[in-house]
């Protein structure tokens, strides 16, 4: 199991350090600092063994985070364990900074008591852990009996990701899917590989403890409702397009996974506030958003001539906005013209690239771009390794297609309805890695 | 580590600040302790002073306490005990968090003073109502025996610990599960995690309740479970699978663990077997889309489930191209699985983006990307051209590395596809200045050799890399040794000064043993049997096969059981990392035949599959048990095994070791059984001691009974312990002996016990040759562990009863078989006449045929038929009254090629009738 856990700033001084387990040695910290942190080359492995201890690490900005061990563990675990360790300090005191962190020590101290146990991760829901951990001192003290053992109870149980007694004069809820659409075109305008990966995030107000149920136009469930009435082929083919292949999800803890395994369906009971109920990964049938055509034509050894074509792919009265093109340069570019039909363009020589932006653009339009670059001459053999040309953007609707189709809730005890849960659906699509190669 | 003195004063003000009597200046204090603490300060000499703010109310501040005790405690052992007092009573405090805090502290304070009082409040704990405290408890259990692992066993908290296992609250099972699995492990012989079908099904139902970290504990520990029978396995995947849509990646390798495992139970036909199949691809998928070091992870264990079943992942190979943005780790990562995934199905999309890598900027990758192509070429057969010519257009490019690379590979490419693409040989001769890394050198120089008459000036090109020889590596002076020794024998007349000089550099002016040796037998070779030479040198190389950068059988199995793991990152079994003995058990995948037994062979099946490559690295001999689970990889001719990849190109290995100052000639050399040990093979011997066999001795001897040849071990237990569970496996061997049978250890085996049996073999096994001829490597496997030895039979044992041959056909044959394939040579000293000879030799299956009596001297011609049907015919001529006899051998039909060396047999023979 996790041996011990350090954080270090950028110049790999210790800012955490806490040892679990008597194995690990008091010159472990420094051999991460000496062998790692401050390493001449780029850092090759997210794992790294130095005499026979192993050190797993991950970087938030500027902050190392690194767990270490001198056994077999499980090391998705850890990985798993890291995130989560940056998720709950952000939780607790937002972005994770040397400064953050130095002010808050006592807390994350505490916070690594309570969720590693001799190297064992346990509960580490912010939900729960905010109960009994507090900035502002324990409440300890000053809480009753019951309040105690309900914090236990939570923390150690069947839902430990919500508490009980939650009341909101408004039952509310947000439901937002968030997708990024990633691409690899070839410059011929072949799909390489293109899939989409979304999130489904909530951010529930709802009072008690709410049993919900989450529904989309998930193609094996429409399928299956189909065939269980008597339908045609007719009404299955109209359904079967509003219908989407779902390639994999997973989901939150907080669903019952035994019921979606057996049935198909997304039943649970949700945390408090905001969390990702799930995330899904589709393949087929995905609308790019964009289309980037590239020509690069090299004029001599001492000039590249580029154009570029963006044409958007999607309803006429819809806008897409946030739109970035970038076309990477040579790096030994001395000057760039630009001109383009629509928003600015401007040559980055810091980062080697021309950088195009558009704010907004509404559906099935296109735009051109065209620039003479200008080369040094130089003797390097090696040729430029022509990177792609990357995308950015932003559009109102979901590229996989999905649809919510429901969200129900019930709670039994208290005297609120399905009905009268206001409910808000916001669908966003983003570019994730949506590259042209030219 | 960085030490900083405090200064006194610094320390003066503290313990001032300690003993306020202000709780907020108090909490301060000990806030700045903690900080000191942590940079590395050395803070130990305000021990009792934070000691004494430990007796608290406020919590925060008991923590902060609590958190310096931990640290500081072992160096100043007398003045921990100060804090028992407060730690027993915190272990009675209404407050369930601090009952849990105080002794989940305890449990770290690795003083043996304190863990004395530690086991009452433990034990009241790990009964405790709440179950927060019993999770903290069940924990501590874990840390306690780390301390002290006696007291543990003495005070019954292993009991309690599995009575945890069936409590009511999931977080407490999954807790328990871990402290156990984790004891356990120290302990590999007990039976603490006795799971069976109803802990299993316990665990089972924890594992939809509990957290996510539960979830891993539970599922890692089933991973260790091995279900009765088919069925059960069955029911246990079904309920595994859900896991594989948990958030948590670490749940879904966990679960992927369990299902990989199991699976090797499902008979294959069954349905079930190939919806499961189809469930793991997504989620193995899905991983890629996590946090880069995830994806890491998950990279190098999809390697592994791609080596163990293909079949999963073969239609997604689009989800492994590399993206420009990926970290270089996982770039490499993804390439690897890319190579292992290409079929020629997708290889025209696989060399496409295979093109693009081979321009990027990472040295490393680019190199990967190149080598990948020429590892495609050898793959996929049909893309070996455009492979080519994808490596000709990156040669073109002039990039340096790009070059050397390129040329390293079209070396494999020729050994695959001899005489089809040696019309390249002249452009890779153009960059022949540009390569400065050793292993493209040999690679380029090897060509050159190997290709001699095909280049107009390859002698002109060798001579240029003679000049600076002593500064060249190892690998490219043997290169260049076998290269020029090739020229030669190729065009002998201009190049003769050449090989000279070589001969000289490598065996008068070099101080590598290697070298010399290699220069010597070369020399030996040429001065005295150029013909010889020619056949040893210039003999046809066995064809590579991409199975050589397959992770061996064995490991790939154990890295299996430890998918998610460290162990399946480093693709490197526990041992080899981990300290002590924690995680050095040797994990196996169970057996398909539905049997409990993991790791049963049967005699019977072991010998129905062909078993994979057998390394040639004599400590992998592991994967002889495994036969059955090995995928049936060999194809066409003897596997090349990795030694053959590395350096030594000619093969020069065993039979012409041997040969340097060795008095025979070398055609017997190989396979020769000397006379006086196959005397010794006839009465038992010790084939493995006890010593190395953690008490178990096994000798032996071969015999032939009523045509059935019978392997006779007798198994003494000079361990401790009880040994059960005997089985026995042979590697492939040169007469394809195989257990005909299982091995009959009926009843355990007690300490001191000795137990004879009798194992009856069959000649229908795998065949391979090995060095002697006659040398067997047989595994035996128990209860304790797995054991390997090898030994050597008589050839005798394999004549068969049918061996005599028609008078006519004999003559025929004798008649027809050339005379290189002649062996002559004298046995000394045997005191008995023809007609004796003659009988005890028929006893041993060598009939005679004819005699004739010629001067005085008896002519006796006699047939032999091997159990592989291979004919060996003698002449014995004995001169009455002369105890010398003389054997002139032939082989059978002159075709044996090698697979049998004829003098040998009947050295074996008379040997055996001598004694007789």
């Amino acid at each position: 199991m996790i041996g011990g856990l350090f954080i270090y700033n950028h110049k790999g001084e210790v800012l955490i350090s806490r040892v679990y387990r008597d194995d690990i040695g008091r010159h472990a910290v420094d051999a991460f600092r000496v062998n790692v942190i401050h390493a001449r080359q780029q850092v090759r492995s997210p794992v790294t063994n130095i005499a026979r201890t192993s050190f797993f690490h991950v970087k938030r900005s500027n902050i190392w985070l690194a767990a270490v061990t001198k056994q077999n563990v499980n090391a998705a675990m850890v990985f798993e364990f890291l995130y989560k360790m940056c998720d709950v300090m952000a939780a607790y005191f937002g972005k994770i900074s040397e400064e953050n962190i130095k002010n808050n020590f006592v807390l994350i101290y505490e916070l690594l008591d309570e969720i590693l146990d001799f190297g064992y991760p346990q509960n580490s829901e912010t939900g729960a852990l905010k109960t009994f951990i507090t900035q502002q001192g324990i409440k300890g003290q000053h809480q009753t009996k019951e309040e105690q053992s309900q914090i236990t109870s939570q923390v150690t149980g069947q839902i430990g990701w919500r508490r009980e007694g939650i009341k909101y004069r408004r039952n509310e809820l947000f439901l937002d899917v968030l997708e990024s659409v990633n691409l690899l075109m070839s410059p011929q305008g072949q799909v390489l590989s293109a899939h989409v990966s979304g999130r489904v995030v909530m951010k529930s107000y709802l009072s008690g403890m709410p049993e919900c149920k989450f529904g989309m136009n998930d193609k094996i469930v429409i399928d299956k409702a189909g065939k269980g009435g008597v339908t045609d082929d007719v009404a299955k083919s109209t359904t079967g397009k509003q219908s989407i292949a779902i390639d994999d999800c997973t989901f939150n803890q907080c669903v019952r996974l035994s019921k979606f395994d057996s049935e198909r369906s997304i039943s649970f009971i949700p945390p408090d506030g905001e969390y990702e109920l799930m995330r899904y990964r589709t393949t087929k049938d995905i609308i790019l958003p964009f289309r980037v055509i590239p020509l690069v034509r090299e004029v001599g050894r001492t000039k590249l001539e580029v154009k570029v074509v963006i044409k958007s792919n999607f309803k006429p009265s819809l806008l897409a906005q946030k739109i970035e093109v970038r076309i990477p340069t040579p790096l030994n570019t001395s000057g760039v013209q630009v001109i383009c039909m629509k928003g600015k363009a401007k040559y980055k020589a810091s980062e080697n690239a021309i950088v195009w932006k558009i704010k907004r653009m509404a559906g099935m339009k296109e735009s051109q771009i065209s620039a003479e670059i200008e080369l040094l001459p130089t003797n390097d053999k090696k040729k430029w390794a022509r990177p792609p040309i990357s995308m950015n953007f932003e559009v109102p609707f979901a590229p996989s297609g999905l649809k919510v189709r429901y969200l129900k809730v019930f709670e039994s005890k208290l005297n609120y309805s399905d009905h009268d849960v206001i409910k808000w659906v916001r669908y966003i699509g983003r570019s994730g890695i949506y590259e042209t190669r030219c | 580590m960085l030490c900083f003195h405090v200064c006194a004063g610094e320390i003066f003000e503290l313990k001032a600040e300690l003993n306020s009597d202000k709780k907020e200046k108090k909490k301060e204090a000990v806030k700045k302790v903690i900080a000191s603490m942590t940079v590395g300060k050395d803070v130990s000499a305000l021990f009792p002073d934070v000691v004494n703010c430990m007796q608290t109310d406020n919590l925060e501040l008991k923590k902060l306490v609590y958190l310096y005790l931990m640290n500081y405690a072992k160096s100043q052992p007398d003045m921990a005990i100060m804090a028992v007092n407060t730690f027993v009573k915190d272990c009675e405090d209404p407050n369930p968090l601090i009952r849990a805090l105080a002794v989940r502290t305890m449990g770290c304070i690795r003083v043996d003073k304190i863990t004395e009082y530690l086991c009452e409040p433990l034990r009241k704990c790990l009964k405790d109502e709440d179950p927060y405290v019993r999770k903290t408890a069940a924990v501590c259990v874990a840390k306690l025996h780390d301390i002290n692992a006696q007291l543990v066993e003495d005070q019954g908290f292993l009991d309690t610990l599995k009575d945890l296992i069936s409590d009511s609250n999931p977080m407490v099972v999954a807790n328990a599960v871990a402290a156990l699995s984790e004891i356990a492990e120290s302990h590999p012989n007990s039976n603490l995690l006795d799971l069976n079908p109803q802990s299993i099904n316990k665990l089972l139902t924890a594992l939809n309740e509990c957290t996510e970290w539960g979830q891993i504990f539970i599922l890692d520990c089933l991973a260790n479970y091995a279900p009765r029978d088919d069925r059960e396995s069955q029911s246990i995947c079904e309920r595994v699978t859900p896991r594989l849509s948990h958030a948590n990646s670490a749940v879904v390798l966990s679960a992927v663990k369990v299902l990989m495992k199991f699976m090797e139970m499902l008979p294959k036909d069954l349905d079930y077997y190939g919806t499961l199949l189809k469930k793991l691809a997504p989620p193995l998928v899905t991983l890629l889309s996590a946090e880069p070091e995830l994806q890491y992870v998950a990279l190098r264990n999809i390697n592994l489930i791609v080596q163990k079943r293909p079949e999963i992942l073969k239609h997604e190979m689009k989800v492994f191209f590399v993206k420009y943005n990926d970290p270089i780790y996982v770039k490499l990562e993804k390439l690897d699985i890319m190579i292992r995934l290409a079929s020629q199905a997708n290889i025209a999309q696989v060399l496409a983006e295979l093109k693009e890598y081979a321009t990027e900027v990472d040295v490393d990758f680019v190199r990967k990307a190149v080598r990948a192509i020429g590892r495609c070429a050898i793959k996929v057969e049909q893309s070996a051209e455009r492979c080519v010519s994808t490596l000709l257009d990156l040669i073109q490019t002039k990039v340096n590395y790009v070059v050397q690379e390129a040329i390293v590979v079209i070396k494999d490419i020729f050994r695959k596809y001899p005489n089809k693409y040696e019309s390249v040989i002249a452009t890779l001769c153009e960059n022949l200045d540009s390569l400065d890394e050793p292993e493209a050198r040999a690679a380029m120089i090897w060509i050159v050799g190997e290709y001699a008459e095909r280049i107009d000036n390859a002698d002109e090109l060798l001579e240029s890399f003679l000049e600076g020889f002593h500064d060249e590596s190892t690998q490219v002076q043997l290169q260049l040794l076998t290269a020029i020794v090739k020229l030669f024998l190729k065009k002998p007349t201009e190049t003769q000064e050449l090989v000279q000089q070589v001969l000289s550099l490598a065996t008068q002016d070099s101080d590598n043993p290697d070298l010399r040796d290699r220069g010597y037998i070369y020399w030996r070779l040429l001065s005295t049997d150029p013909v010889a030479a020619k056949e040893v040198v210039l003999a046809e190389k066995p064809l590579i096969s991409e199975e050589t950068d397959l992770i061996e059988p064995t490991l790939l199995e154990e890295l299996i059981c430890h998918i998610g793991t460290l162990a399946s990152v480093y693709h490197k079994p526990p041992s080899a990392f981990v300290e002590g003995s924690r995680g050095v058990m040797h994990k196996r995948l169970p057996a398909r035949t539905g049997s409990p037994d993991v790791g049963t062979i049967a005699g019977g099946s072991g010998t129905e599959t062909a078993p994979s490559i057998i390394p040639s690295q004599g400590d992998l001999l592991g994967d002889l048990l495994n036969l059955d689970l090995a995928p049936p990889t060999t194809t066409g001719p003897p596997p090349p095994t990795s030694g053959m990849q590395m350096g030594g190109m000619d093969l020069l290995g065993g039979g012409l070791d041997s040969l340097v100052g060795s008095p025979m000639p070398p055609r017997h050399a190989s396979g020769l059984v000397p006379w006086h040990s196959s005397v010794d093979d006839l009465c038992p011997q010790v084939w493995l001691p006890a010593m190395k066999a953690k008490g178990l001795e096994i000798s032996g001897t071969f015999a032939r009974r009523a045509g059935v040849i019978q392997m006779e071990l007798t198994l003494t237990n000079k361990a401790m312990s009880v040994m059960t569970d005997f089985a026995i496996q042979f590697n492939r061997n040169s007469f394809g002996l195989a257990p005909a049978g299982p091995l009959q250890v009926l009843s355990p085996l007690s300490p001191n016990q000795t137990i004879e049996v009798s194992l009856p073999l069959s000649t229908v096994g795998p065949v391979m040759k090995m060095e002697p001829l006659n040398n067997l490597q047989v595994a035996v496997k128990n209860n304790i562990d797995v054991f390997y030895f090898s030994c050597q039979y008589p050839i005798s044992m394999l004549f068969v009863e049918d061996g005599k041959m028609e008078r006519q056909v004999f003559l025929a044959t004798w008649k027809d078989i050339p005379n290189e394939n002649e062996s002559q040579f004298q046995i000394k000293d045997c005191h008995l006449n023809s007609d004796a000879a003659s009988n005890k030799l028929q006893a041993s299956n060598i009939f005679t045929i004819a005699k004739r009596t010629v001067e005085g001297q008896d002519m006796l011609y006699m047939s032999i038929k091997l159990s592989n049907g291979i004919w060996v015919l003698a002449e014995l001529r004995v001169q009455t009254g002369n105890p010398n006899y003389t054997v002139s051998t032939e082989d059978g039909w002159g075709t044996t090629g090698g697979a049998v060396d004829s003098p040998s047999c009947v050295y074996v023979v008379c040997g055996s009738c001598y004694e007789v």
